[in-house]
């Protein structure tokens, strides 16, 4: 990135764009004894990449990404590192789902270099654009490429503003086999104003993050109103990190939560930087403390409406300097004091598994659930199959209550053999209670040698289906986007007041595919030369080679005896 | 007689052109033996540094490779050389594997006393980027034009590059993720390119493999030293397990490598001498070896902090320094060629010998 030419204005005079950050953490205990702890730090920057004048002064706003922004011409980019699976049933729906591995999707910004009909154009810009990320992230996103992307026409759409809706300027691609560990994380805690010297990312701690049966952490960037009217826009960062903590990996089995058991720290100030910074605790559950008890008590309490549900929440401000108590660091206990009641069942969650058997052939199952007593909801389902599973997609059936279930709508891109993946969109109507079991047999294909990984016989990784939908909520949403909220309850935005909407990943697939015996080039390259050297080599010999009858050499006495009679003048023996 | 003196006469003009001659060849070289203050400072001739770390096996039972490299990535930070400068190649992960007892760690020490992954990592290259490709597409710099500062080499003629390298080998070759080889002569011929393109001032080789002295034999570019730990025909071996993590956590030459780099701190002023010392025989079991024959300085004189760390020399002075003499390095020793005065006063010396042998009357024919 260059560097532009020193500018002669007075800086004073020019209006700074005003620049805001916030920190919170939401901690919600979950009916299995685990703990759920949500850490979102938002930038809010009111400033323009797109327009010509370049941005060259950067505050709260980290500058790799702004320059990401510009340069690529980007208007959304959701990036997400997650290790481990979520499990909705147990633990109810996270605040920002992802996929276990690498997620990335952007809509980039109809630029005048790139038209819609440029279609390269754009998928050179991807292509640059996941080198560089991977360079920001330490993470191998540079794998991704056309083989493993794809354009989904509906199941992604923005969620900032904006009025491009054409699928065109949208790429999707996941990495399932990523790793994600303290080389991502490193970064990624860079990005923050405060770094991870202050406020609430000191707790970030890797040891603990890692030894968890969850970790998910993202980057979300998007233009956002300001107001109500929505005159100026401003951009949006949003770094969310979710972690699930194990009742027997981390806290040994007693059910007694507290800062320091889950990120070996405790809080002594919030971030200097930031405008508002607050823990919540979820105590929806527990309303007169008979279920677990949370200290230092606090006297705030806050409500707010997120995932359909109105839930309560004890808030401590870090801002106030009360909140640290006299010994000028917080420590949150939460000490469990009954197990019983039940959670809140989830009202949409999906499985999915291959079936069948041999190297040849298998069976890709998705079960969908709507646990709604009553309601029924359509549902989109992404999926994204690479090429070496050849689907057939005229074996497709969706099934619900043993009935079949026609889409209303199916968008199918087949794949090309080494080019691109499978693309199946379909726009499914859960009935209510039921089971809706989506079917399509496939079969594998045979790489070229060179296509395999290092260790072929882990498997090959299929990444996970993405259901969208929008759910019915029991409470009555809020669509004011532009009020003060928690930032939990503003991170997917509302457009109607009774439904919400939720996103549903399932299990990644591990596949194997028929693998060669790697050492049968060397193994052949002997057994012909061996072949060659033996057969071709004696046959050579025996043709033309020539013999001769030659005298075997004299015993010693006999050449004296010669040499004696060649002097005598007398001829040899 | 006439030939005698004609003969000395001949011997003294054939020695003056040949000192003459000799004289304006190396006599600039004598005007810039008193440097001044400033001088001092470009004496070891480098400017910045870079490391380039590389671990080569995958699979959980290869954890001390990975510890091995870590453990040099986190002796060359702490010495001074940044994220930035690094490049650091990983195979597999270790840290995060699932068969980790204690994830986000690597273990150097067994009853894990020292933790070289820590909490501050950049991984460049990671999983199945690591290949015999781009190891030596970032070696060379020709990379994609896409590809991020992060996971390039850049040095230049002024720069002291420090090369790591550990995995299983063998005589000749470096094995790369089970796949591929990396040949010494590949390797020759990689360092061979960067010295053409002029990618590096000195560059210093260390190799933990088992007949690791195989990958040095083959080097030809000037200002490289490299250490191996085991000689041809030797394995490496590694050093201890930890019964709570299952496998080795080290290998022998980098544990003892890595015990002599703690005690390293910027200022101090070991050099490589004391470096060729780390783990004789009787602790590492194998030979380990070194090749300082291309290097151009005594390798008494060099620092470990010239290649280990980022060593600046800061001296702040009221006075004001000119520096209207070039400084010059010494000049990089090309074979050496006779002077040409001399073969002249040569072929004159033969003719004119010829000539008083066989007589005038040759002249003719000649002129």
């Amino acid at each position: 990135f260059d560097t532009s030419a020193p500018e002669t204005v007075d800086p004073s005079s020019v209006p700074q764009p005003k620049d805001d950050f916030q920190e919170e953490l939401v901690i919600r205990p979950l009916h299995s004894g685990d703990i759920y702890a949500s850490f979102q730090f938002r930038t809010v920057w009111e400033t323009d990449f797109m327009r010509g004048n370049k941005v060259s002064h950067y505050r709260l706003f980290p500058k790799s990404l702004g320059q990401v922004i510009s340069k690529f011409s980007v208007r959304e980019l959701h990036i997400s590192f997650t290790q481990g699976y979520w499990r909705t049933m147990q633990w109810g729906q996270p605040f920002q789902p992802s996929p276990p591995g690498a997620e990335l999707w952007v809509w980039f910004q109809d630029s005048a270099e790139c038209k819609v009909y440029a279609a390269g154009c754009v998928d050179g810009t991807w292509k640059e654009l996941t080198n560089v990320l991977s360079g920001i992230f330490c993470a191998s996103l540079n794998f991704i490429d056309s083989t493993n992307t794809v354009q989904p026409s509906a199941s992604f759409k923005p969620l900032g503003i904006g009025n491009e809706t054409d699928h065109r300027f949208l790429r999707y691609a996941t990495l399932p086999r990523e790793i994600v560990c303290t080389e991502n994380l490193t970064p990624w805690k860079k990005l923050l104003p405060c770094g991870s010297k202050a406020g609430l990312a000191v707790l970030l701690k890797s040891e603990k993050l890692f030894h968890s049966s969850f970790h998910s952490q993202a980057v979300h960037i998007r233009p956002v109103c300001q107001d109500w009217q929505c005159k100026t826009t401003s951009w949006e960062l949003r770094q969310t990190l979710n972690v699930v903590f194990d009742l027997h990996n981390s806290a040994q089995g007693k059910r007694e939560w507290s800062l320091f058991k889950m990120f070996s720290r405790t809080l002594t100030e919030a971030c200097p930087l930031a405008s508002s910074s607050k823990i919540y605790i979820d105590i929806t559950d527990n309303p007169q403390g008979e279920q677990f008890e949370v200290s230092p008590a606090t006297p705030l309490l806050s409500q707010a409406v997120v995932l359909g549900d109105r839930r309560t929440f004890s808030v401590y401000d870090l801002t106030q300097q009360i909140t640290f108590g006299t010994v000028r660091s917080l420590n949150l206990l939460i000490r469990w004091k009954s197990s019983e009641g039940d959670m809140l069942r989830p009202l949409l969650h999906a499985e999915r598994y291959v079936a069948g058997y041999g190297l040849q052939t298998g069976e890709i199952h998705t079960l969908m659930y709507n646990n709604h007593p009553y309601r029924s909801f359509p549902v989109l389902l992404l999926d994204s199959v690479p090429w070496y599973l050849r689907l057939y997609i005229h074996t497709l059936t969706v099934t619900s209550k043993g009935k079949d279930n026609k889409p209303s709508y199916i968008h199918y891109q087949p794949s090309k053999d080494r080019l691109r993946p499978h693309l199946l969109e379909m726009l499914v109507q859960l009935p209510p209670n039921s089971v809706t079991e989506v079917t399509v047999q496939f079969e594998r294909a045979l790489l070229k040698w060179t296509e395999y990984t290092p260790d072929p016989n882990h498997g090959f990784y299929v990444g996970s289906s993405v259901i969208s939908s929008l759910v019915p909520s029991i409470v009555a949403m809020d669509t004011n986007s532009t009020r003060e909220r928690p930032l939990f309850s503003s991170f997917f935005p509302c457009k109607e007041e009774s439904s919400y909407f939720v996103r549903v990943y399932t299990e990644p697939l591990l596949v194997n595919l028929p693998t060669p015996d790697f050492s049968m080039p060397y193994n052949v390259i002997c057994l012909t030369c061996t072949v060659v050297a033996v057969g071709y080599g004696s046959l050579y010999n025996l043709l033309t080679r020539s013999f001769q009858i030659e005298e075997p050499s004299p015993g010693l006495a006999k050449r004296i005896a010669n040499i004696i009679r060649k002097m005598r003048g007398v001829p040899p023996l | 007689m006439i030939l005698s003196t004609t003969l000395e006469f001949c011997i003294f003009i054939y020695l003056l052109i040949f000192s003459f001659s000799y004289f304006t060849l190396h006599s600039c070289c004598l005007l810039y033996l008193c440097f001044d203050n400033a001088g001092q400072f470009f004496s070891s001739g480098h400017t910045n540094n870079w490391a380039v770390l590389v671990c080569t096996s995958r699979f959980w039972f290869n954890y001390r490779h990975v510890a091995n490299t870590l453990s040099v990535y986190r002796s060359v930070k702490r010495l001074g050389i940044p994220d930035s400068h690094i490049v650091l190649m990983l195979a597999d992960d270790m840290a995060c594997n699932h068969r980790n007892p204690k994830p986000a760690t690597v273990f150097s020490h067994k009853n894990m006393e020292l933790n070289v992954y820590g909490d501050d990592v950049e991984v460049d290259y990671r999983g199945y980027e690591v290949t015999v490709e781009n190891f030596l597409r970032v070696l060379t710099g020709r990379l994609p034009p896409s590809t991020p500062r992060s996971k390039r080499l850049l040095s230049d003629d002024r720069s002291n590059i420090l090369i790591y390298l550990t995995g299983h080998g063998g005589n000749g070759f470096l094995k790369f993720q089970d796949s591929e080889e990396i040949s010494n002569v590949e390797l020759a011929d990689a360092f061979e390119q960067m010295w053409q393109k002029r990618r590096y001032n000195e560059l210093l080789f260390i190799i933990d493999t088992c007949q690791g002295a195989s990958m040095y034999e083959r080097f030809y570019s000037p200002n490289l030293m490299a250490l191996a730990s085991s000689q041809v025909g030797e394995d490496s071996l590694s050093h201890q397990p930890d019964l709570a993590i299952g496998v080795h956590l080290m290998d022998r030459y980098t544990f003892y490598l890595l015990e002599f780099l703690e005690d390293i701190h910027p200022a101090s002023k070991t050099n490589m001498n004391d470096l060729f010392k780390v783990c004789p025989k009787s602790q590492c079991v194998s030979t380990p070896g070194h090749r300082t024959d291309l290097f151009l300085r005594d390798p008494g004189s060099v620092l470990i902090t010239d290649f280990f760390g980022s060593v600046r020399k800061v001296e702040i002075t009221m006075e004001t320094i000119n520096l209207t003499d070039p400084i010059k390095q010494k000049p990089k020793q090309k074979d050496w060629h006779p002077p040409d005065g001399f073969i002249l006063g040569l072929w004159t010396l033969i003719l004119l010998v010829f000539f008083k042998l066989y007589g005038m009357k040759h002249l003719k024919h000649i002129f």
